[in-house]
């Protein structure tokens, strides 16, 4: 009789790919954090100092707030625009969910840089509180962006309940298709809606691209300034934004506990 | 567009997408069946697809410094290699700002994409397909060749399908490191809004190039997709 192997150990090849993954995605944060102690005036370490200018400076704290706000915005119309969509689409006209299902992947696998170079040519001309406003032009391109990540959150969300039977028992009891939405339909896919407002916070928060070709100052743009301009300040930046990423990510987890927020968690700043 | 500096951009681009699609491809499926196979604690596996999933958020300018800071030529990394370890990188030929260094950069987000992309395929393989082969005396060796290697085939290669893309994409990164790197997307750029060459009808004509390019990508994409499907429950 052959001895049945001990599960408990781990494969030595395993321990060797699993310490090499470890050691590549270490590193560079590792070593970000040491450069971002070195001082801006000697390049010694170890200072406080880079982490101060950072809080000190009124263009960080301008930039990080465009960001945030057009990441809100964005969040807002994307919510608005497609939360009603995705519920008729799923009442009424099942059939159309492949077709959104594939406009939904246009987004996704043309590059921003394609993108953007488009949304410029087709836009120009309009209105300057439109084109000029990064309020107007960038949110309404973040939420083309967003909409592959709003898109499969909501759909996975719908999917999970049982849109029929909640509408027809809301309906029987005298409720109006607004009270049936927001009583009754909202609340069942908040999970999904939340999973899809971080992963459109976390790319908006990220979102270098179109910024810099639509010639806007958002917070990435500001970092790839510092970048050019300061040197080691610009580590102290890169954790932070690393930092808006995991907890992005943390909290989207966090939602995706709770049944119908399993989405798609790959999103696209590069 | 078909004229020298273009052409050789595009090449460029699809070089280093196809070699950062390979081995990020490669090395991410045995990180990946590292992390899933038995014998691997629990946690290990949550805390990969956790860091996979910020791993493959962190792209673009933050990531270009990140690198900098670790392999620029005054790189932490750099540095302790030359006054602690008397090792020259830049007497070795490696160059940050090479096409050797951006693609080491991308892998960053690449490694992490292959490992979310491919987990549920591994997960896949069910455990009796393997018990089936021991019985019927199939070496390790025999189970790869005969049975997991076609069965994740599909998976496999439209995964790095799915990665030759998101770094034929990508824009930010690259710029970041070398704002002058021979890429597609940083000549689209800096036609687009750059000072000197300012050429915006140029720049539309190559991003439809680039358009074209992944939509043939996108055709070999879908049947791959089928057919790794096919397994699944």
């Amino acid at each position: 009789v052959g001895e049945v192997k001990s599960r408990s150990r781990m494969a030595p090849s395993a321990v060797f790919w699993l310490v090499l993954g470890g050691l590549y995605f270490f590193i560079p944060l590792l070593t970000t954090f040491l450069f971002s102690l070195k001082s801006n005036q000697t390049g010694t370490c170890c200072t406080a100092g880079n982490y101060s200018w950072v809080i000190h400076n009124g263009l960080f704290w301008h930039s990080l707030k465009i960001s945030f706000l057009l990441a809100l915005e964005t969040i807002a119309i994307s919510l608005v625009l497609f939360v009603p969509t995705i519920y008729w689409v799923h009442l009424k006209v099942p059939k159309l969910r492949p077709v959104l299902g594939f406009l939904a992947l246009i987004p996704f696998v043309v590059p921003p840089i394609v993108m953007v170079v488009g949304l410029l040519k087709f836009y120009k001309g309009s209105p300057s509180w439109f084109y000029g406003q990064p309020w107007g032009f960038l949110a309404g391109a973040y939420v083309i962006l967003a909409f592959p990540y709003m898109f499969f959150s909501l759909d996975a969300g719908f999917r999970s309940i049982d849109v029929h039977t909640l509408t027809e028992a809301s309906q029987s009891l005298g409720a109006s298709w607004t009270t049936t939405l927001f009583k009754v339909i909202l609340p069942n896919i908040r999970a999904a809606a939340l999973a899809g407002s971080f992963l459109a916070l976390a790319i908006v928060m990220g979102e270098y691209t179109i910024a810099n070709l639509a010639a806007f100052h958002t917070f990435p743009i500001f970092i790839q300034y510092v970048n050019e301009t300061q040197g080691f300040p610009a580590g102290a930046l890169t954790l932070l934004s690393f930092g808006i990423t995991w907890a992005a990510m943390g909290s989207l987890l966090l939602v995706g506990r709770k049944r119908g927020a399993r989405a798609a968690t790959i999103v696209g700043a590069r | 567009l078909f004229h020298h500096p273009y052409v050789d951009a595009y090449w460029g681009s699809i070089k280093l997408s196809l070699i950062t699609s390979a081995i990020g491809g490669i090395v991410g499926l045995f990180i990946a069946y590292a992390a899933l196979r038995e014998g691997t604690p629990k946690w290990i596996r949550s805390t990969l697809t956790t860091f996979s999933g910020v791993a493959a958020n962190f792209g673009g300018i933050p990531l270009a410094f990140a690198f900098i800071a670790t392999l620029g030529p005054l790189g932490v990394l750099t540095v302790f290699l030359k006054n602690q370890l008397g090792f020259d990188l830049g007497a070795h030929g490696f160059s940050l700002f090479s096409m050797t260094g951006i693609g080491l950069a991308y892998l960053y987000f690449q490694l992490p994409l292959m490992i979310l992309v491919i987990a549920p395929a591994i997960d896949g393989l069910r455990k009796e397909w393997r018990e089936a082969s021991a019985n019927l005396g199939a070496s390790q060796l025999q189970f790869w060749r005969y049975v997991g290697v076609p069965v994740l085939m599909p998976s496999i290669l439209g995964a790095m399908i799915l990665l030759f893309g998101n770094s034929f994409a990508a824009y930010a990164t690259a710029y970041g490191i070398n704002s002058g790197a021979n890429l597609i997307t940083i000549f689209i750029g800096s036609y687009y809004s750059g000072n000197v060459l300012n050429n915006p009808h140029l720049a539309q004509a190559m991003a439809f190039g680039m358009f074209v390019v992944l939509a043939v990508m996108m055709v070999v994409y879908i049947p791959l997709q089928r057919r790794a499907a096919r397994w699944a429950k």
